[in-house]
């Protein structure tokens, strides 16, 4: 096994950690920081933030940015994909990326239309 | 002994694991390939709620005003926190689970077992505080009608806009209840227990009491929940066929059912995930104790059981955003 082969700079060299150890703690503050946001965030509900955007609120926008923000980091440097070959990391993460947002595209989009569908065709929520 | 096995070298560097399909073992690989197929299926569970969400876009029920118990704190309304605490408790033992791998590639057996401690630990806290959420949410706290189109109705203060339980103001009508016994019917059956209270004694004290109003399941455009006036209330009540306290599969006095449904399917599994992933780690934990990877000569075992710690955090992350803040 490689050992001491990690990569131990994130955000795209603008931080270097001396140890792979410093790396752990230094990706777990940044985690720490984009939670913490996130929840404040999700308690506050800024008004400015309630706008729709692509017929989504900005809020939610964000939240899902920061998610996959978050998960990045988490595979990236917790599972050790920064460490690993470039034909692995595309095996590992080519097929979720094309794979899950095609489900959601038309899974998404259908669920609208029966929306649309239900919202004109009935006269009362309640019956 | 005579009857050892010869070593063809050059078989060993091709198969044995000597020549390493893109440096990576066989091990890692197939927890790999477990992973990318373990994360489509949680896509799946994931996008299919997306989907009863989008249909029923504007009425599903708001994550802030169904989860709001903080431990100790009882009658406080405090959204979000407990499950922020709990994101930060997986998030840790994912670090400590990290801190264990990088001890296990210097060999060193003692901090291996003290920070794969600490991920068990972890692990168990965060499953402990799921199945917390979990009785809340199935002992509900207002209680809530259900209509026959299947539809929720709340009642709410109609001078303060807070949610009133229906043991606040239900009132006491004598009925007289036959009770199912094996004596008198099929001996294996019994007659089904009863809510609290009846549809009459909710709707008798709601008609008595000239402050409440319903709340109903639509969404309006500021993203509240729309309450109705007191003559739509009155009206509306009358629809009303069962009482609804918590949530099963079933009913749900949150709103619409489907969200109990994919609440219990989605953390379930994933509450599944920790918990099998908090046994393979006392497993592994013991084995380290006992010295197998010393002997072994490598602690690559922690990195596998690792990839599935840090995989089942990675899913966590999507079902709190998903579920609880957008």
């Amino acid at each position: 096994m490689a050992h001491d082969a990690h990569n131990l700079a994130i955000f795209r060299g603008l931080l270097k950690f001396k140890s792979n150890q410093q790396k752990i703690w230094g990706v777990l503050i940044f985690l720490s920081i984009v939670t913490t946001v996130e929840v404040v965030l999700g308690i506050v509900k800024p008004a400015a933030l309630m706008n729709s955007f692509l017929n989504m609120k900005i809020l939610n926008w964000i939240f899902l940015i920061l998610t996959i923000v978050k998960a990045y980091y988490i595979a990236w440097d917790f599972m050790h994909i920064r460490d690993e070959k470039g034909g692995l990391k595309g095996s590992i993460v080519l097929p979720l990326l094309i794979l899950i947002p095609y489900l959601s595209f038309i899974l998404l989009v259908e669920a609208d239309y029966i929306f649309d569908v239900m919202f004109n065709g009935f006269m009362s929520w309640n019956f | 002994m005579d009857l050892t096995a010869v070593e063809n070298t050059e078989e060993t560097n091709v198969w044995g694991g000597g020549e390493r399909p893109l440096k990576s073992s066989y091990g890692k690989l197939m927890m790999w390939f477990f992973i990318v197929s373990d994360a489509l299926t949680f896509s799946g569970f994931l996008v299919s709620y997306g989907f009863s969400r989008f249909k029923n876009m504007d009425s599903w029920p708001i994550a802030d005003e169904v989860f709001t118990h903080f431990p100790f704190l009882h009658g406080v309304d405090a959204p979000m926190y407990y499950v922020a605490l709990m994101t930060f408790v997986l998030i840790f033992s994912s670090v400590t689970m990290v801190l264990a791998v990088d001890a296990g590639h210097h060999m060193q057996k003692a901090k291996v077992t003290f920070y794969m401690l600490l991920t068990i630990i972890g692990g168990a806290i965060f499953v402990g505080s799921q199945a917390w959420e979990w009785k809340n949410f199935i002992k509900g706290e207002y209680g809530a009608l259900e209509t026959k189109g299947g539809q929720i109705l709340q009642f709410v203060d109609a001078s303060t806009g807070k949610r009133i339980a229906i043991a606040d103001f239900a009132v006491e009508v004598p009925t007289k209840r036959d009770i199912h016994q094996a004596s008198n019917g099929i001996w294996y059956d019994a007659g089904s227990s009863l809510p609290s209270f009846s549809v009459e004694e909710v709707v008798k004290g709601f008609e008595a009491n000239n402050n409440l109003v319903i709340k109903s399941e639509k969404i309006d455009a500021t993203g509240h929940k729309v309450i109705l006036s007191r003559d739509e209330s009155l009206d509306q009540i009358d629809t009303a066929v069962a009482v609804v306290e918590g949530a099963n599969l079933v009913h749900n006095e949150y709103g619409n059912r489907l969200f109990a449904d994919f609440f219990f399917f989605i953390t379930g599994f994933h509450g599944f995930h920790v918990l099998s992933g908090v046994i393979i780690n006392i497993i592994i934990f013991f084995n380290v104790i006992v010295g197998t990877y010393e002997r072994r000569g490598h602690y690559e075992m922690i990195e596998k059981v690792g990839l599935y710690w840090h995989f089942v955090d990675l899913v966590w992350v999507f079902v709190f955003t998903f579920f609880y803040l957008v």
